[in-house]
């Protein structure tokens, strides 16, 4: 049964999603508060780079070491984030152009590259990696076996982190006004709420979970450094925040069904299942799929902008006496 | 208007030598040996050349589309496309013993066809069901690469060589056939500076781009679009036309830069992963199109400079010149010429004060 096609995939699929998960709901806050970043990518990179970089020069117990390495990732990514912020809202430059620049100034040929390069991070492994937590006995249960005990400590934080989005959404004050922020901001701006402090908090958390995103590559799913390890995945993170209407919940869902595709191609040709060329359908699937599920969201005109925050991608602008 | 630009790069310069020092290079050194591996050293220009060329195009290609804020980030792939299907025409063409301006003028229009047809998958996208440009044409850009990789590393396509033992131990592209390959004029300056006919073509392209955004109905609707989608729509302008329009053009542009990749500088079809696709020339020319703030011949100019960078980088890249170093300075001048260019609006701003609406544009994405 766990050998299943079905079970194969949703278990992989919760591995490859998790860094579309962290990344998307980072973004979601981020848009949620009007901030369009995409510097996704960019900052997954750094994210990635540095949490790698930390495991390697960091000597401390596993634990530690893995700990400390997903706390810079996050720093990392929120410093990153900051550039965006500070040009989107202070400054009020495009949102666009200004994360398209992140991702450049960060990205596959930016700082991501020039620091594992400088650090000769491509040499060796990962020293310290994240491992399943359960015993390996239980993941041979059926079907909860590898779906639920299958997974790492990061797997884990991110479905907590769905429950605490969710309801710092839903049911804190705080998060009530962001959406205020991100729907209407002068009137929450009228309601004595820090429209700016608002949106740059929740664009420097949404570059924090991009960078534990990262770090999810470099010390999870494929423990080592290379340029552009990340592979595209910060856009179609930007894409599940589209996808899953702005909802904490829909990008879980999102981020498992992406995660699966990864998988399905080679899950196919091991079974003997062939569909044309594998190794063009396993790469180019996440990506051409990200379109169609786009289009057919998009299409659909009357859902078309449900759940998107009024203000996104537009500044601020108080207008005073 | 160069102040702002030229600022920025200045500003650029600084605030990348702040990360060579962090990381313990010696910055002023650096920048005096990329300098002289851009434009002084014997052979330099040449070689500055080979990477402006296809700047130019991918540069002219963004700033076709980002004008009318239809942002098409998807010239690296349109760049890959291009170099396939303008690849076939030249291996078809130059191989039948016709006229080599005829093999070349059938790798131009391919190369526009594949760039256009790639192009027009987002335009057509955005124009019947308003999805997201950035992330459709961003998308095909990875679909691109591994089409690419896929046609010469794991098919037996037309573009592959199958003859000769070297094919047999390690997947190739096939080589153009001489009257295939575009020719260069050589400037005898400097060591000689060979001058691609696609640098030609990228002139042509800018003269003509500007013609038709500064001259003609079609540029003033463009631009129209650009500022208030709602305006236009007012007057009476045809939108979705117009974006199939841009889109088309755009790719075209693209599309010519990987014909000119093919047919100028590497005579066969480059599908190693570690080859064109490790030059980002699609995302480099975002950066020269905002530098040139959008305008086709000033991106002939910022082209030859980011040009000279990517080739210093090129050529520099080792231990002590790590690379990436490249885009951190790109990535740090388009933020720099971002702020810069807020300096200039908010004065515009302060002086007419009064005026209401000063709320900006929703963006056509």
């Amino acid at each position: 049964m766990n050998n299943s096609l079905a079970v194969v995939l949703i278990a992989s699929g919760i591995g490859y999603g998790t860094p579309l998960l962290y990344a998307s709901l980072g973004e979601l806050l981020a848009e949620r508060s009007g901030v369009l970043n995409l510097g996704v990518e960019g900052m997954m990179l750094i994210g990635a780079v540095t949490g790698f970089w930390t495991v390697q020069r960091f000597h401390a117990g596993t634990a530690v070491a893995l700990a400390a390495a997903v706390g810079i990732a996050a720093l990392a990514g929120a410093a990153t984030s900051l550039i965006h912020a500070f040009l989107v809202i202070t400054l009020r430059a495009s949102q666009i152009v200004s994360g398209l620049a992140l991702t450049i100034f960060a990205g596959a040929a930016g700082l991501s590259s020039y620091l594992g390069n400088d650090f000769n991070l491509a040499a060796n492994p990962a020293r310290h990696t994240f491992h399943t937590v359960f015993p390996a006995s239980w993941q041979g249960w059926p079907l909860v076996g590898p779906i639920i005990f299958g997974h790492n400590v990061l797997v884990y934080a991110s479905w907590g982190l769905v429950v605490t989005v969710w309801l710092y959404l839903t049911r804190t004050r705080p998060g009530l006004n962001l959406r205020a922020v991100g729907d209407a901001p002068a009137a929450a701006d009228a309601m004595g709420i820090n429209v700016a402090a608002y949106r740059y908090a929740h664009t420097l958390v949404g570059g924090a979970l991009a960078g534990v995103a990262g770090a999810t590559f470099t010390l999870a799913i494929n423990p080592q450094w290379f340029d552009n390890i990340t592979g595209g995945s910060g856009w179609i993170a930007i894409a599940l925040v589209i996808f899953a209407f702005w909802r904490p919940e829909l990008c879980l869902v999102g981020a498992y069904f992406f995660g699966a595709l990864q998988d399905l191609a080679p899950e196919l040709q091991a079974r003997g299942i062939h569909l044309g060329p594998t190794v063009l359908w396993t790469n180019a699937l996440p990506y051409l799929m990200t379109i169609v599920v786009l289009v057919l969201v998009s299409a659909s005109s009357t859902r078309r902008w449900l759940g998107a925050p009024a203000a996104l991608g537009t500044p601020y602008v108080r207008e005073e006496g | 208007m160069v102040a702002v630009p030229a600022a920025s790069l200045v500003f650029a310069f600084f605030a990348s030598g702040l990360v060579l020092l962090a990381t313990g290079h010696d910055a002023l050194s650096s920048y005096r040996r990329l300098f002289d591996a851009a434009f002084l050293n014997r052979g330099a220009l040449g070689d500055t050349l080979v990477s402006a060329t296809p700047l130019a195009f991918t540069g002219l290609a963004a700033a076709a589309a980002f004008r009318m804020r239809l942002f098409n980030i998807g010239g690296e792939g349109q760049l890959y496309i291009g170099a396939i299907t303008a690849a076939a025409a030249g291996l078809y063409f130059g191989g039948s013993g016709g006229p080599s301006a005829f093999a070349i003028a059938a790798m131009v229009v391919a190369g526009c066809a594949g760039g256009a047809a790639w192009a027009l998958i987002p335009g057509i996208l955005r124009a019947f069901f308003r999805t997201n440009v950035i992330i459709t044409s961003l998308m095909l850009n990875y679909v691109a690469g591994y089409l690419l990789t896929y046609l010469i590393f794991n098919s037996q396509s037309y573009w592959r060589q199958t003859i000769g033992f070297n094919a047999s131990v390690f997947p190739t592209s096939k080589q153009l056939p001489n009257s295939a390959i575009w020719p260069a004029a050589t400037v005898h300056v400097h060591g000689g500076v060979a001058l691609p006919l696609g640098a030609g073509f990228a002139v042509l392209a800018a003269g003509l781009l500007w013609v038709l955004y500064s001259r003609t109905r079609f540029g003033f609707e463009a631009n129209v679009l650009g500022d208030s989608a709602r305006a236009a729509r007012y007057a009476g302008m045809r939108t979705r036309r117009k974006i199939l329009a841009v889109m088309a053009i755009s790719g075209a542009i693209a599309g010519l830069g990987g014909a000119s990749q093919d047919g100028d500088f590497r005579h066969t079809l480059d599908a190693d992963p570690n080859g064109l696709q490790r030059q980002f020339y699609g995302y480099s020319g975002i950066v020269v199109a905002a530098l040139a703030r959008y305008n086709p011949l000033a991106v002939l100019l910022v082209a030859f400079l980011i040009g000279g960078l990517q080739n210093a980088g090129n050529t520099l890249q080792g231990a002590d010149f790590p690379s990436g170093l490249v885009g951190v300075i790109q990535g740090i001048i388009l933020f720099s010429a971002l702020g810069g260019e807020l300096l200039v609006r908010y004065r515009i701003r302060v002086r007419r004060r009064e005026r209401a609406g000063s709320a900006p544009a929703a963006e056509v994405t």
